[in-house]
């Protein structure tokens, strides 16, 4: 006997997380089955809608109003401005993201010294905005070599940021290891663990203020590498700044990214909260069905286990995530094998330029306007099945910082439609 | 003699430096130039096969001779670039066992220690050959780093007083009357450590005499001074795989063919080759149906390479010469030697002398012999030492110390630094700061890419050959930019100059380093773009995500358009931090919510 639900959101990314939330909240009974760690780790935590056209034209400063103009195959343009817009709310609703109180992008630093528009940020990355013309001061950790601060002061002050900007380097108190990973920093910020500082035990948080506090000048900002807690990283950024005085924002990295992990946290709390089912940890591998998807199969320790649902959403990444996948002969979607766009020559699949326009970040299934995946022959593949964020074809997120929202966007709109069909 | 020749040694490969190293050794004032990094022809695009002379046993046994000789000398006074894995030759059932009893005579009559193992034997060896192979050759072939090993030869001939200049391109040459006087150079770079752009201009090298060893290139050196050098350009792919699929070198057990080579290299295996004459030696085509063919061709002797992860391909050039009287239409067929063209008596042009041809396992061979016949010309009688003494990092390395305690670093990266350094570990790997990794695939840390800067300057491509960084499975992707920062950030413990060259108090300049960090991201592009299928593709989508999403590297205002800051969201009071609790800041902030 099959595990049955109204709708099956097979992906535990940020589309994932937002069709099933979106799907729970019109009363469907939901359940999502997601595989490995999502992306959400290897992203930085921010929540781009649209910083540049298609075209390159940008920074945008107001992504809504450049979205009607997007190319038809453009998944924004299958869902419409509007969705976008209730979409980040349902987003803003379950997250304490800040930016939503503006259509306006937010340019944030990045850890390799550019800026980067984007239009919700974490509160902790808020302090650390490119437009606030305050001083700024970052502070790098002589052992992560990730983020190295006087570098990317350097870098910043070369994009003409409107404020002075300066780098330190200083010893991470405590004696952690050269190559501790950054969840070891987060978890000693997080339970304020004793560190020894010049023989004497100190807890964590007070050890970092006081080796930070003398290297202040007149800035009333500092930024730290996104490592500032886990659990507790509105506790610890909290006691920093009553310690040290000024404001203190991360500057999100590269993976493993702890923003984008408290986001992932935050999303699977609200699902819980919405009644759905989640299971983590096993593939999709499988499907029986014609027209309609029947039913899909779950690989556990060897056996498949059959799960039914009405509706089904897709929501397995593109080529990072595996949810589209490629060979020498081609590009395929691994679980429904939905087709993928692609030229049958390899060497057209990408530019010679490093940031070249690359077909392969394209790369991805194309839909009717209900988000179904289209075949060969431009009919629907399966009534009953949807396709959202990073599966979805037809744009660049990379090269226009859209990722997140069209994660988002396309995610409620996926789950919206399918609750819709089975009430 | 008045004074101390002076020779100018033109080409950066293996060949230039093992002859500056030589003259050098021998007390003769050397300056080389290297129109790129050092080994960027030839040299820097190889299998990194050290030959036994096993694959020339049959059709060429005066290089299967010479091959067995140096294979000797460079595990001696090259321990620290030299893996010996052993090499198979395999014969599978089509092959002819004809050519099977040719070779082993071959390798008999050449001093080539060979042995015949059976099919099982074999498949004991090396787990992944295909089960049908009939049985194959042992012989010592091994594996050798190219970059490493030309790196030390120029280190060795600075520490004999040699001026080496990379990144200096050849303009011309000085001729006077009909004799060559010197080279002009155009530098890419000014004199010393490579700063990018900053400080560039040309330069006349006058010299005694003037050694070109360009390799394909040579016809180029040889135009500029009215001579007719025939080089035979002749392309070779070869394909890098993501770990090592076998541990000796695997060859196929037929005459010449394409693609009959596997070569286990460092944490990889690189699949090769092909033959093809080009016209050009800079410019040619890289097909995708040659990638094709070495992947389909490779997995008759190793099946499961049909489904692994390839990383990159590349191409090189093989500097193919002969006489002109041969006229051979197949380049398989013209001999793997070298040829010393003395133009005074080929050309009546005096004070040049070109080297063409050879082979990289034979580079010292070679620069033993144009040592001769430059000291020869001054009527010197100094003796070549440079199959006795041990290249810097291999002096004295036998034992593999335990360098994890000694400086804190995890075990495995630890034995490979250590493994890259030789004898130099502990100049290198002792710093008073902490040591983390800044490659993590290929086990690099700070001090060894500091110890690289030190050496070749602004050029982050001359620090990925020095240590490997970058050159791993993510090409790159996770750690170019914490190598552009090591570049910002040098200085802290071993100052590389004032400001005024393109360094600043504490490295290089914000600039440089962004120009270095882009050419690397490009030249690391280049060669992944022929492996873009299945894992590495997904790989290059993550790499492009990484640099152009987190970072928005490819469109950073530092290098673009102007930014007006005051358009975008300045944020809201609730979302500036909650720091006016303590303090108040003029940042109007209010705990607000």
């Amino acid at each position: 006997m099959a595990i049955e639900s109204e709708v099956l959101v097979v992906g535990g990314g940020l589309a994932g997380l937002t069709s099933a939330l979106a799907a729970a909240r019109e009363g469907a009974e939901v359940r999502l089955v997601s595989y490995k760690q999502s992306t959400l780790r290897q992203a930085s935590g921010l929540v781009d809608l649209l910083g540049y056209t298609p075209d390159g034209d940008g920074p945008l400063t107001d992504p809504y109003e450049a979205i009607p103009d997007l190319p038809t195959e453009h998944p924004y343009s299958t869902v419409g401005v509007d969705t976008v817009r209730e979409a980040m709310d349902l987003f803003d609703d379950v997250t304490d993201y800040a930016g939503g109180h503006t259509d306006t992008n937010a340019l944030v630093p990045t850890h390799g010294g550019t800026v980067k528009p984007t239009a919700r940020y974490p509160r902790s990355a808020a302090a650390g905005l490119a437009s606030d013309d305050r001083d700024l001061l970052l502070v790098g950790f002589d052992s992560m070599t990730d983020f190295d601060a006087p570098h990317a002061a350097a870098h910043l002050e070369a994009a003409g940021v409107p404020f002075d900007v300066r780098g330190e380097t200083i010893r991470f108190p405590g004696d952690l290891r050269a190559d501790a990973k950054v969840t070891r920093y987060a978890k000693l910020l997080d339970t304020n663990g004793g560190v020894a500082v010049r023989g004497r035990e100190r807890p964590a948080r007070e050890a970092l203020a006081q080796r930070v506090n003398p290297l202040v000048d007149d800035e009333q900002r500092v930024g730290f590498p996104a490592v500032l807690g886990d659990d507790d990283h509105a506790g610890v950024r909290a006691a920093l700044e009553s310690k040290m005085g000024v404001d203190v924002f991360e500057v999100p990295m590269g993976p493993p990214s702890l923003p984008g992990l408290r986001l992932e946290d935050r999303l699977f709390a609200a699902l819980d909260a919405a009644g759905a089912s989640i299971e983590t940890g096993n593939p999709v591998v499988d499907y029986d069905g014609g027209g309609r998807v029947e039913r899909v199969y779950v690989e556990k320790n060897g056996a498949e286990i059959p799960m039914t649902a009405d509706q089904y959403v897709l929501a397995t990444g593109g080529l990072v995530g595996k949810g589209v996948e490629s060979d020498r002969e081609g590009v395929y979607e691994p679980i429904f094998d939905c087709h993928v766009p692609h030229s049958d020559d390899r060497y057209d699949w990408f530019d010679t330029d490093a940031f070249g326009d690359h077909p392969f970040a394209g790369f991805g299934l194309r839909t009717d306007d209900e988000l179904r995946p289209l075949g060969t022959d431009e009919a629907v593949e399966f009534e009953n099945l949807r396709a959202a964020g990073s599966v979805l074809g037809g744009y660049d997120f990379a090269a226009e910082k859209s990722g997140s929202g069209v994660s988002i966007a396309t995610g409620y709109a996926a789950g919206t439609s399918a609750a819709a069909e089975v009430r | 003699m008045a004074s101390t020749p002076h020779v100018a040694v033109i080409g950066g490969g293996s060949t230039g430096v093992g002859i500056a190293r030589d003259l050098a050794m021998r007390g003769l004032d050397v300056t080389l130039v290297e129109q790129g990094n050092l080994t960027h022809g030839t040299t820097g695009r190889m299998h990194g096969l050290l030959h036994s002379g096993g694959r020339y046993a049959v059709s060429d046994q005066a290089s299967a001779t010479e091959c067995i000789e140096e294979n000797r000398v460079l595990r001696d006074i090259a321990s620290h670039c030299v893996e010996m894995t052993g090499g198979l030759f395999v014969k599978r059932p089509e092959d002819s066992e004809e050519y099977f009893e040719q070779k082993l005579r071959g390798c008999e009559e050449c001093g080539i220690p060979a042995e015949v193992v059976s099919r099982e034997e074999a498949r004991a060896m090396e787990p992944h050959l295909a089960k049908d192979i009939d049985k194959a050759i042992s012989v010592p072939d091994g594996a050798i780093d190219p970059f490493r090993l030309v790196v030390a030869n120029a280190a060795d001939a600075q520490e004999h007083g040699a001026r080496i200049e990379t990144h200096s391109k050849v303009t011309d040459l000085l001729v006077e009357g009909d004799e060559v006087v010197g080279l002009e150079v155009e530098h890419d770079s000014g004199p010393g450590e490579r700063v990018h752009g900053v400080e560039s201009g040309r330069e006349e090298i006058r010299a005694d005499y003037v050694v070109n060893a360009t390799g394909a290139w040579a016809g180029r050196i040889g135009d500029m001074a009215g001579v007719d050098i025939e080089v035979r350009p002749s392309k070779g792919v070869m394909t890098i795989m993501n770990v090592r699929q076998v541990d000796t070198v695997i060859n196929r057990c037929r005459p010449k063919g394409d693609a009959d080579i596997i070569v286990p290299h460092e944490t990889t295996a690189i699949l090769g080759t092909t033959d093809e004459e080009v016209e050009d030696p800079e410019d040619y085509p890289e097909e995708q149906w040659e990638v094709d063919m070495m992947i389909d061709t490779l997995k008759e002797l190793v099946p499961m390479l049909e489904d692994a992860r390839t990383i990159r391909s590349f191409w090189g050039v093989r500097p193919l010469y002969e006489p002109p009287d041969v006229g051979s239409d197949d380049p398989t067929d013209i001999t793997r030697d070298y040829f010393l063209l003395d133009h005074e008596e080929r050309d009546d042009l005096h004070g040049m002398t070109s080297i063409v041809g050879g082979k990289f396992t034979t580079y010292r061979m070679m620069g033993e012999e144009i040592s001769d016949h430059v000291c020869e010309q001054f009527g010197i009688d100094a003796e070549c030492r440079t199959a006795d003494e041990p290249l810097p990092g291999s002096e004295d390395f036998s034992v593999l110390r335990d360098y994890m305690d000694e400086f804190g670093l995890r075990s495995p990266i630890g034995r490979r630094s250590v493994e890259r350094l030789g004898s130099r570990a502990d100049e290198v790997l002792k710093t008073d700061g902490p040591n983390p990794t800044v490659c993590e695939c290929e086990g690099v840390t700070r001090a060894e890419i500091q110890d690289a800067i030190s050496q070749s300057g602004s050029d982050l491509n001359a620090v990925r050959i020095r240590t490997r960084a970058s050159m791993g499975n993510c090409q790159g992707g996770i750690c170019i930019h914490r190598m552009a920062s090591e570049l910002h950030g040098v200085g802290a413990s071993d100052a590389s100059g004032g400001s005024g060259d393109g360094t600043s108090a504490g490295g290089y300049d914000e600039a440089v380093v962004r120009r270095a960090w882009d050419e690397l991201l490009q030249e690391r592009w280049k060669g992944q773009r022929h492996a873009l299928w299945g894992q590495q593709l997904s790989q290059a989508m993550l790499n492009y995500a990484l640099h152009a999403t987190t970072q928005n590297r490819d469109n950073d205002p530092a290098g673009g358009d102007a930014v007006d800051f005051s358009a975008f969201d300045t944020g809201t009071p609730s979302g500036t931090g909650a720091a006016a609790t303590d303090v108040a800041t003029d940042g109007g902030a209010t705990d607000g919510d």
